[in-house]
């Protein structure tokens, strides 16, 4: 183990921060292109200068923070966790919504001044939390009951940031949740078994579908023999959904029923809520092979594009660097997860390993379902970029789990398998 | 494991960025393009129209329309609200720009076709508060003769819903201007103005970024002129002769070609002011005047032909070698003539015991009564048919109205019932009156054969190869008769009032009776009489005798034969 507190200069994990300085240069370049209109906007054209000025500040953080030991990080996850709980609490009186997403709490708002998305810290902080709880446990978990700790630590954020509306941020901690259980070693059978109802709500649509999945379910609870009462509430819950989803469909509001059809079919609402995702198809398909020049996109340009400087700023990738341009951005985020990934597979012990994985699995899901979306592989949920999209507290957060990843890997650089993997 | 799941993850990703940028990347730059692009019609001009000396009968000034280019019919309306503050434009304007626009949304809707001056002048000056306007050059149709010409070019309007429906518009697109009546319309596709295109580059709300170099201009193309046998200087002193009192109708053709050299209605109305929009109090005053100046008599109107008829009577009696120009009949004209009933003849004094000759000379009733019946009813209806009595003539224009002539005698008993008529009616019809209603032009075509060899012509506007159709078989010298007594009738017969000195005009004169009106008068005839130039037909409504139009049948057949003359004087190198 490296001495703690003190980060030797041949320590840092240069690819990482290598890879994530050349992220933030692209995405401050697209953020100084998508202010760059026919019809010019002062407020557009300037944001990259405050994204610069938040990356300054986000230098600063990353460098107090490389100065802590993980073990400070570990003592702090409670209270972190904590905090971001009652923050979170707070959204349901102090929220306020923004751009696409006006109605709903993500920002915190004291005096109409909008201090920044408390759920940004609720994604480390469960993180950590997450990571505190599974490497406290060391047996392997083998059925669904011994797994109510880590849930639980997930399940009270999530519940609070469903609160304020923000779906996409939800969606998140799902993704982390799974993919820290996954990384905690839980089988995967037992992590189908958890997922199984929430699959069954997507699938009961259609009944015949969603009845194959349940003949599946069976086979599995049968073949894997968890306990009876688990297997019984598991089954119960299925067909609860099933029967549920469609009671649920009609209980959306018709502009979350609207956002589902059009991930379908955008065309059913071309001028509505279909308009982002055909024009931001547009943009990324016109731009062809080689892109149609820096800055120079006819989409963006022309105001065709929505919240290019924020939900949408990869279709401006697509649409001025061409595919060239976005395989380039597509590799950088791959070669930051593989070095994450490295990260993890390499660190002392299994916090520092979980949480490796956590941020890096955060970053996963918010690249896929923003760049799915640009293309319509993905609903339109108004989860950000990491790296890429303006905003000033996703910068900061996004550059701490960098922060957080260079000291993890300066502490377990060598050792290999910390989780036994 | 994990990182093998990534990796799929995100080659499935940058295949999908593969599809959408590479494969389908055509498809996408196609919508893009058709996102930022607008394509702004340039206006063309249309043909100009030119008589036979090179005179311009219709050409092109230069005008200015205003256009709008909107996303929506909300934020068109909303414009055209903001637009109303600064100059005036009337609601019926922008009920019309709307539905220009849902006819053609991604045309920019045309608000003014033909915008004044000082519109053009103070929307420039405020532009920058109008995104989507767009103000360019339209050439305006112009009539340097509107009032001559009224009843032969027609005029040119907006194309209507109706038409856009049509298999004859394919193609157009909704506020292009189309012919509207006479040649304009005859001629549509020859004079059609080929509009050219440029393309402005929009936002996503439609206000236009840039105007100019976004894409190749396509200029307008000028279609060639189209060059017809009419002679300006005779519709104009038609026009002149006419004035405001009179109403009627002059055709005048070229005997051997049947080149229309002039097509006149009267009262007559100007056609500039059917240009970019009539107005709506101008229309109704047309409509609702009592001569209905928008009748077009020449091809239109159907009247008694009268005694210009009597020309058919006997060129079918002569054909039937019942009789010669020589021939006197049984009973000298005392007045009147017994069939069943009088018959009466016009002069009520009598034309005495008088050969045929001198019967066309006087128009003399009771000779024809009498030649009538001996050519019975069946072959002088037969005959009339043959003679094209009962059929358009085929002239290069819109409107003509087929003339009225029964074919046999089946057309009585449908009109009347079989026992509702008696033979007699063969003694007024071989007077020209009767069940038979003609057309100024079918006279002055029947005409073209009596002044040339028995061909009568098929009247045309625009020069082409002449067509001649035989129309009855007369020997050279009972031709000659003929064309000798039609000189007489000017020289010393009805019309002799209407002589012209140094020039020998033939024709006949006519009066139709069309109670409760005052008689109409007419005269068919052609000039010089031993060597035709010019036939003209022309009826004046209420003229009272014919001998009245005989005298401004001479005046314009003088007319066209002095200019002409001075215009072969001038020697062309």
């Amino acid at each position: 183990m490296a001495a703690p507190g003190i980060l030797r200069r041949q320590s840092i994990d240069v690819p990482l921060l290598v890879t994530a300085l050349l992220l933030t240069v692209f995405g401050l370049a697209m953020v100084f292109s998508a202010g760059q209109t026919d019809m010019p906007d002062k407020g557009l054209e300037t944001l990259w200068q405050r994204q610069l000025a938040f990356f300054g500040v986000a230098m600063a953080a990353t460098w107090v923070i490389t100065r802590g030991s993980v073990r400070l990080i570990e003592w702090s996850a409670w209270p972190l966790y904590l905090m971001a709980c009652i923050m979170l609490l707070l959204l349901q009186f102090l929220g306020s919504g923004a751009g696409t997403a006006a109605s709903t709490k993500q920002w915190l708002t004291i005096g109409g001044v909008r201090l920044g998305q408390p759920a940004e810290l609720a994604k480390l902080a469960t993180t950590f939390m997450l990571a505190r709880v599974l490497a406290s446990q060391r047996d392997t978990v083998t059925s669904m009951r011994e797994l109510w700790k880590p849930l639980l630590v997930v399940a009270v954020p999530w519940v609070l940031v469903l609160a304020t509306k923000d779906l996409g941020t939800a969606l998140t901690f799902i993704g982390i949740c799974f993919a820290m259980l996954f990384w905690a070693g839980v089988p995967w059978p037992v992590l189908l078994m958890l997922a199984s109802p929430g699959i069954s709500l997507v699938l009961a649509f259609s009944t015949g579908v969603w009845g194959a999945w349940f003949l599946i379910l069976v086979a599995l609870v049968l073949w894997y023999r968890p306990y009876l009462l688990e297997g019984v509430v598991l089954v119960v819950a299925n067909v609860v959904m099933g029967v549920v989803a469609p009671v649920l469909w009609d209980k959306l509001k018709p502009y979350q029923q609207q956002r589902f059809l059009v991930f379908l079919d955008p065309s059913v609402d071309a001028q509505g809520s279909g308009y982002n995702v055909i024009q931001s198809q547009v943009a990324i398909g016109s731009g062809g092979l080689f892109g149609k020049g820096f800055t120079l996109g006819s989409q963006k340009r022309l105001n065709f594009l929505p919240e290019q400087q924020t939900d949408f700023i990869f279709s401006v990738v697509g649409e001025e660097l061409g595919f060239v341009g976005v395989v380039v951005a597509l590799s950088l985020f791959l070669a930051l997860f593989l070095r994450s990934t490295r990260i993890a597979v390499r660190a002392a012990d299994a916090f520092p390993s979980l949480v490796a994985f956590g941020l890096m699995s955060a970053w996963f899901v918010h690249v896929m379902v923003n760049v799915g979306m640009t293309l319509n592989l993905m609903p339109v949920t108004g989860i950000p970029l990491p790296f890429f999209s303006y905003g000033g507290s996703f910068l900061l957060v996004s550059w701490l789990a960098v922060a957080v990843l260079l000291r993890i890997s300066a502490e377990g650089r060598g050792q290999a398998d910390a989780l036994g993997l | 494991m994990a990182r093998v799941l990534l990796v799929a993850a995100f080659t499935t990703l940058g295949g999908a960025f593969f599809r959408a940028q590479v494969l389908r990347n055509e498809e996408f730059v196609l919508r893009s393009e058709s996102n930022r692009l607008r394509e702004v019609p340039l206006p063309g001009a249309r043909g100009i129209i030119y008589d036979r000396h090179g005179q311009i009968i219709a050409e092109n000034l230069p005008g200015y329309s205003v256009s709008i280019l909107s996303p929506t019919v909300d934020s068109l309306r909303s414009a055209l609200r903001s637009l109303s503050r600064v100059i005036e434009i009337d609601s019926a304007q922008q009920v019309l720009a709307v539905r220009r626009f849902r006819a053609a949304p991604t045309r920019p809707a045309v608000i003014f076709n033909d915008a004044s001056f000082q519109v053009v002048s103070v929307l420039e000056e405020r532009r920058a508060e109008f995104p989507g306007l767009i103000i360019q050059s339209a050439p305006k149709r112009y009539y340097p003769d509107a009032q001559a010409v009224a009843a032969l070019v027609g005029y040119t309007g907006e194309i209507s819903e109706k038409q856009l429906a049509m298999p004859r518009y394919e193609g157009y697109k909704a506020g292009q201007q189309v012919g509207r009546e006479g040649l304009e319309m005859q001629y549509e596709e020859q004079l059609r103005a080929r509009e050219g295109s440029r393309f402005v580059e929009v936002d996503a709300r439609n206000r236009v970024v840039r105007d100019n170099g976004v894409r190749a201009e396509v200029p307008p193309e000028a279609p060639p002129p189209l060059r017809t046998n009419i002679d300006l200087d005779l519709q104009r002193y038609a026009h002149e002769y006419f004035g405001d009192s009179l109403r009627g109708a002059v055709v005048a053709l070229e005997p051997e070609t049947g080149g229309v050299l002039a097509i006149y209605s009267a009262p007559s109305y100007d056609i500039n002011r059917f240009i970019g929009g009539v107005s709506s109090s101008y229309y109704r005053e047309l409509q609702e005047h009592k001569y209905k100046p928008l009748f077009n008599r020449a091809l239109s109107g159907r009247y008694p032909p009268a005694s210009t008829w009597k020309l058919a009577t006997a060129v079918l009696g002569m054909e039937l070698g019942l009789v010669t120009m020589e021939t006197h009949q049984e009973q000298p004209c005392t007045g009147g003539y017994y069939y069943g009933r009088v018959f009466k003849c016009w002069d009520k004094r009598g034309h005495g015991d008088i050969s045929l000759a001198q019967a066309i000379a006087k128009s003399c009733d009771v000779y024809f009564y009498q030649l009538g019946l001996k050519i019975g009813l069946t072959r002088l209806l037969a005959g009339g048919v043959r003679l094209g009595f009962g059929d358009s003539t085929g002239i290069d224009m819109p409107g003509e109205k087929t003339p009225i002539w029964p074919a046999s005698t089946a057309y009585f008993d449908r009109r009347y019932g079989p026992r509702g008529w008696n033979r007699s009616v063969v003694l007024s019809l071989s007077i020209g009156q009767a069940n038979n209603s003609q057309t100024p032009l079918n006279m002055a075509r029947f005409y073209t054969a009596l002044a040339t060899d028995g061909y009568a012509a098929t009247p045309q506007v625009v020069a082409r190869t002449p067509e001649r159709k035989k129309l009855f078989d007369l020997s050279p010298e009972q031709l000659k008769s003929v064309q000798l007594a039609l000189a007489d009738v000017v020289s010393r017969g009805t019309a002799a009032g209407a002589q012209v000195q140094g020039l020998t005009i033939a024709g006949k004169t006519g009066t139709a009776q069309v109670p409760p009106e005052e008689d109409y008068a007419w005269f068919v005839g052609y000039a010089p009489a031993d060597k035709p130039k010019i036939v003209l037909a022309i009826i004046i409504e209420e003229g009272l005798h014919g001998s009245t139009a005989a005298k401004v049948a001479t005046k314009l057949m003088e007319r066209y034969l002095k200019t002409k003359l001075t215009m072969n004087a001038v020697p062309t190198d």
